[in-house]
């Protein structure tokens, strides 16, 4: 990159610094979760790497934490948990947030401000109290221990982020779009699969997203509103983590960097196309 | 062999009023435990061999015991009770009782007798039995050390895990007052006997926290069990305090390079309770005929180091069942390891362990 | 369900007019109602919209915490065990120990609570109840009230037999003081105080106070971590807020990574590095930095938790830093410049007050978040690293002093919203963005 020709070379120095400074930050934000995908293939159980690993001697490295973690039907049943309540969730925060905020962003909506401040607050209420008044009130209610226990609780997690993209997209939304179809003859129900649905689909679906994430990484209520047999990934890694850490936890948590960068990659293209769609080209 | 024999003749009986009052309906029950090698000495020792007599039971593992009581008095409250069995410890179970939250047990006609007729209430340790609490096993909490640490003389005793002088290094102990305050005490000269009516005046809590200040800089708190022998396998603590059960697991199975000190091993029982209104009452009750016999209270001691709560099961104590070593002088209650214990006060924890925990609690956090 | 505003528009047309010079919609009603009645009716739509979610939300989540909120002041245990002892005690000067009277009546509650089917009985609650506030009284209620109806008048002599605490003032203090159904001794407890014999409220003894010091702790940790990620977040937000977009959205994944890493993914990351046999320490050792019986101690302590935190919470700081920065156009700070102000001038001066909203966004953001922190402290704070939502944990399970986590909860719950408040001052919330 060439500096311009007036810069000093004071400026000069200052320039490169900044940016060895910078790449140092970014080096400390990737490098932890990068170091693990190595030492996931750990042939010793050790969380370090091996004389034989730094050599690039093949002994050093192996499998056995991945069969381990294939092998075990508590992580495997975890999968199918996490999978289960994670999708259950987004699927009722999703409904319920993309509703809700279509209806906010009317221009008729009475009390905005505070109905918002209630729908957002399970973002911002720490997730210690939500999870004690959830272990309390679901202990009366018989859905304690229960998968609709975990699912309900994480939908109400989860709709936050629903409300906020979904209502982010609709601040582009072209209301003349609507009526006009109506004008035309469509049914409200025509109008929304055909007008409306097309154009915050991109919303919806990273508010999906959102949601997903938030019940498949959620720990704290799992803890106290989950039984046994609703244990997920989360919740089998914090034992992992307290009672004996093997390199399994690796192997796992290489596992869900992948899936990571798998739904980061998704958010990023439709973050992408939903600006293209309403017309605003990134700056 | 008639001895074995007739044990057959017994438990097979007991399956057989199982499968009659069962009526095979599939039941699954819920058991609550500590988890890792308790759980799995559990699941060998009982579970196992109760499926396979009865396979219309399935028996689901929780590893909730370190927070059953909250789990219980939940449950109770709200009315909905989704444990079958927990596993917990007396001081736990009495205080349960007192709340109806359990069920009482009447020992002789809900336990089978011993396999000479001596009924269960006669046939389990003295003091062991609780109103609503069924022992299982003697276990201790026990210090072990890492010999690598030190160089010539190793630790032996509860003194020396308070002399830095001599032994320096990271200790890990567990991170509630049970236990600690007790060493201390002793440490400090205090007889086992007298521990607890030292421990009942101002003046002996300030001993105890004062001799806890010595060795404060260089202690790392546990919680879970399994943290203890992790952090001595990790060569993170010199010093490691533990069941007794969880260290043998870890050097004799596992490998681990440690040494137990019995000086001052902290004794408890460990055992049963069922809650209040659960789901499959009669089931578990049958269950637990089966799993607190004299054969099987032995059987358990064969994957894990803990004293059967039986005295007819003592005899039956053999071998382990992956190692084939002698478990009998691996048990706390061994005669050569039996020389100083403490034994644990459930009455002393009942009635001041709620001003102790906050002291210790706001001792950790200074 | 769908917008349909046209439908519900009515159609004024032309210039009809009713008697009173109104304006009429075409089917002949004024305009000016059947304009309210659209308004109306759009509005019940929107509310329709948007009621399934907010009833969800307060069933789900709002009364469930205001459920759990309410135990931090409710008080049951007294009153329903003993509602004969209270009456009596109202006679009691509160000095010397009570009367003949009193020690009968709570002979007589004994007695009534043991003709109660076990589930109904209240002695154990109560015992659990009062041994919060005196040792022992948890023996006392119980050991008595198993052997109550072996009792002989005079009460009071049997009585002090049964227990030493019954021969303390005391005891009866307590039970006089927690007697209604609405209690404070929680929210005294979760300040470090205590009642003295007086029933005054005077600083608990210092060796009993935990929570005041550990809510600073939580404070000062969270701002610590605030400046941390304000310290780091500053810089790459900038370098990123001047590439060209191609560029930064591809350095931008190095923030998305962590965001949308598992939490519990990340803090064994840390764990793997920064333990005594971990990377970390293995490579010093290696370089000869320090030598293998000196291994530095950087996790299960406050730097532990502060690190991990940190790198956690880093991308909610970059974010909302980034949104602001990429709006603020170059060439203020180049007419700084070519006016004469020095680089370190321009940027202070004119480039670093534009970007204080975002700033404020994060640093509001991280800080809420930091403050009602669980899992991160819990996993690798060891001692000193905890923070007072392990606090609250411990208390739920296994303290089980319900009551104390409520007001502990209660009080953390008001500082966020506090906080959130000031946020929603400062910036809004439309500065949320995610992604």
């Amino acid at each position: 990159m060439s500096l311009p020709a007036y810069y000093t070379t004071k400026d000069k120095v200052w320039h490169y610094a900044f940016r060895v400074i910078c790449f140092a930050i970014f080096f400390f934000l990737l490098a932890p979760i990068l170091i693990m995908i190595p030492l996931s293939f750990n042939a010793q159980p050790y969380f370090t790497f091996t004389r034989e690993m730094l050599t690039l001697n093949p002994e050093g490295y192996s499998l056995r934490w991945y069969q381990d973690f294939l092998g075990d039907d508590g992580w495997m049943r975890s999968i199918r948990n996490s999978f289960l309540i994670g999708i259950a969730a987004t699927i009722l925060s999703t409904t319920l947030g993309t509703l809700a905020a279509l209806g906010l962003s009317r221009a008729e909506m009475p009390a905005k401000g505070l109905i918002m401040g209630i729908l957002i607050s399970p973002m911002i209420v720490p997730l210690i109290i939500s999870a004690a008044g959830m272990f309390f009130f679901f202990s009366q209610i018989n859905i304690a221990q229960t998968f609709l226990g975990v699912v309900i609780a994480h939908a109400a997690l989860g709709t936050p982020f629903v409300v906020i993209t979904v209502t982010a997209t609709l601040v582009g939304f072209d209301q003349s779009l609507t009526r006009a179809a109506a004008n035309l003859g469509a049914s409200p129900t025509t109008n929304f699969f055909k007008i409306t649905m097309p154009l915050i689909l991109p919303g919806v679906i990273s508010g999906a997203l959102f949601a997903f994430i938030t019940s498949f990484d959620e720990i704290v209520v799992v803890l106290f509103v989950a039984g046994v047999e609703q244990r997920t990934i989360p919740r089998e890694m914090w034992s992992g983590i307290r009672e004996d850490i093997s390199p399994t936890i690796l192997a796992v948590a290489t596992i869900l960097v992948l899936i990571s960068i798998a739904l980061l990659t998704v958010v990023e293209l439709l973050r992408r196309r939903g600006e293209r769609l309403r017309g605003l080209s990134p700056q | 062999m008639t001895k074995k024999l007739k044990l057959i003749a017994l438990s097979s009986a007991a399956s057989m009023i199982a499968l009659s009052a069962a009526a095979q309906d599939p039941v699954s029950l819920t058991v609550v435990s500590w988890g890792g090698a308790y759980t799995e000495s559990q699941q060998r020792a009982y579970h196992e061999p109760y499926m396979a007599a009865n396979p219309h039971v399935t028996i689901i593992n929780d590893d909730g015991s370190a927070n059953a009581l909250a789990g219980l008095r939940a449950q109770s409250q709200a009315g909905n009770v989704t444990w079958d069995l927990v596993d917990m410890l007396p001081s736990d179970a009495q205080l349960a009782c007192d709340e109806g939250i359990i069920l009482e047990i009447d020992h002789d006609a809900m336990l089978a007798p011993a396999p000479d007729g001596t009924p269960a209430s006669e046939d389990f340790l003295p003091g062991s039995l609780g109103d609503c609490f069924i022992p299982q096993i003697v276990y201790s909490t026990i210090l072990a050390v890492r010999p690598g640490a030190f160089e010539g003389e190793q630790p032996d005793s509860i003194a020396d895990l308070f002399d830095l002088e001599n032994f320096p290094g990271k200790r890990a102990l567990q991170d509630r007052p049970g236990t600690n305050l007790e060493w201390a005490l002793y440490a400090d000269g205090v007889a086992p006997e007298d521990i607890y009516d030292v421990l009942a005046t101002p003046e002996g809590v300030d001993r105890a926290f004062a001799k806890l200040d010595t060795i404060k800089d260089e202690i790392i708190f546990w919680t879970e069990g399994a943290q203890a022998p992790q952090l001595l396998a990790d060569g993170e603590v010199a010093f490691a305090t533990g069941y007794n059960g969880r260290m043998f697991n870890a050097i004799e199975v596992e490998g681990m390079d440690a040494a137990i000190v019995w000086d001052g091993q902290i004794v408890e029982w460990d055992g049963w309770v069922v809650p209040a209104g659960g789901p499959n009452v009669d089931a578990v009750m049958d269950y637990l005929r089966f799993a607190t016999d004299t054969q099987r209270l032995a059987d358990q001691a064969k994957f894990i180091s803990y004293g059967p709560a039986r005295a007819s099961s003592a005899a039956l104590v053999g071998q382990h069942a992956d190692l084939g070593i002698d478990m009998a002088p691996h048990m706390p209650t061994a005669p050569a390891n039996y020389y100083s214990p403490i034994v644990l006060d459930n009455d002393f924890w009942a009635d001041y362990g709620d001003e102790l925990r906050e002291r210790f609690a706001n001792w950790m956090l200074q | 369900m769908a917008p349909s505003d046209a439908s519900d528009t009515p159609t004024a047309i032309g210039n009809e007019t009713d008697s009173k010079g109104r304006l009429l919609t075409s089917d002949g009603r004024p305009l000016r109602a059947a304009l309210q009645r659209a308004n109306r009716r759009r509005k019940l739509t929107a509310l329709g919209l948007v009621a399934p979610l907010l009833a969800f939300i307060l069933i789900f989540f709002a009364y469930p915490i205001v459920q759990m909120m309410w135990r931090s002041v409710d008080n049951p245990a007294v009153v329903e065990a003993l509602p004969r002892t209270l009456a009596a005690l109202e006679e009691w000067d509160g000095n010397d120990l009570p009367g003949e009277e009193v020690y009968r009546a709570l002979y007589e509650d004994m007695l009534a609570d043991e003709e109660l089917p076990r589930a109904e009985q209240k002695m154990g609650p109560l015992a659990v109840r009062l041994n919060y506030e005196i040792s022992a009284a948890r023996s006392a209620i119980v050991r008595t009230a198993r052997n109550v109806d072996e009792m002989e008048a005079p009460y009071k002599e049997a009585f002090l037999d049964a227990h030493r605490l019954w021969n303390d003032p005391t005891i009866w203090r307590i039970i006089e003081r927690e007697g209604r159904p609405l209690t404070a001794s929680y929210y005294v407890a979760a300040v470090d105080r205590e009642y003295n014999a007086e029933g005054e409220i005077v600083q608990a003894p210092e060796n009993r106070q935990i929570y005041v010091a550990l809510f600073g702790r939580t404070f000062m940790m969270s701002v610590v971590i605030t400046f941390m990620t304000f310290a780091l977040g500053f810089p790459i937000a900038y370098y990123l807020s001047t590439l060209p977009m191609s560029k930064a959205n591809l350095l931008m994944i190095a923030v998305l990574l962590p965001f949308w890493t598992s939490l519990l993914v990340r803090t064994s990351a840390w764990i793997v590095l920064l333990q005594g046999q971990g990377v970390i320490n293995d490579m010093l050792v290696a370089l000869g930095v320090i030598d293998d019986e000196n291994r530095l101690t950087m996790i299960y302590n406050q730097t532990g938790t502060i690190i991990a935190m940190t790198h956690i919470l880093l991308p909610f700081m970059v974010l909302p830093l980034y949104s602001v920065m990429k709006t603020i156009p170059p060439s203020y700070t180049r007419a700084a410049k070519s006016l004469g102000a020095t680089p370190w001038t321009a940027f202070r001066r004119v480039y670093f007050p534009q970007t204080l909203p975002g700033i404020a966004a994060g640093g509001v953001l991280v800080f809420i978040i930091s403050i009602g922190y669980y899992i991160t402290p819990a996993l690798v704070g060891g001692q000193d690293g905890r923070m007072i939502s392990n606090e609250i944990a411990r208390h739920i399970q296994s303290s089980l002093n319900w009551g104390l986590a409520a007001a502990l909860g209660t009080m953390l719950l008001v500082s966020v919203l506090i906080l959130y408040w000031l946020f929603n001052k400062l910036v809004g919330t439309d500065s949320l963005k995610f992604g």
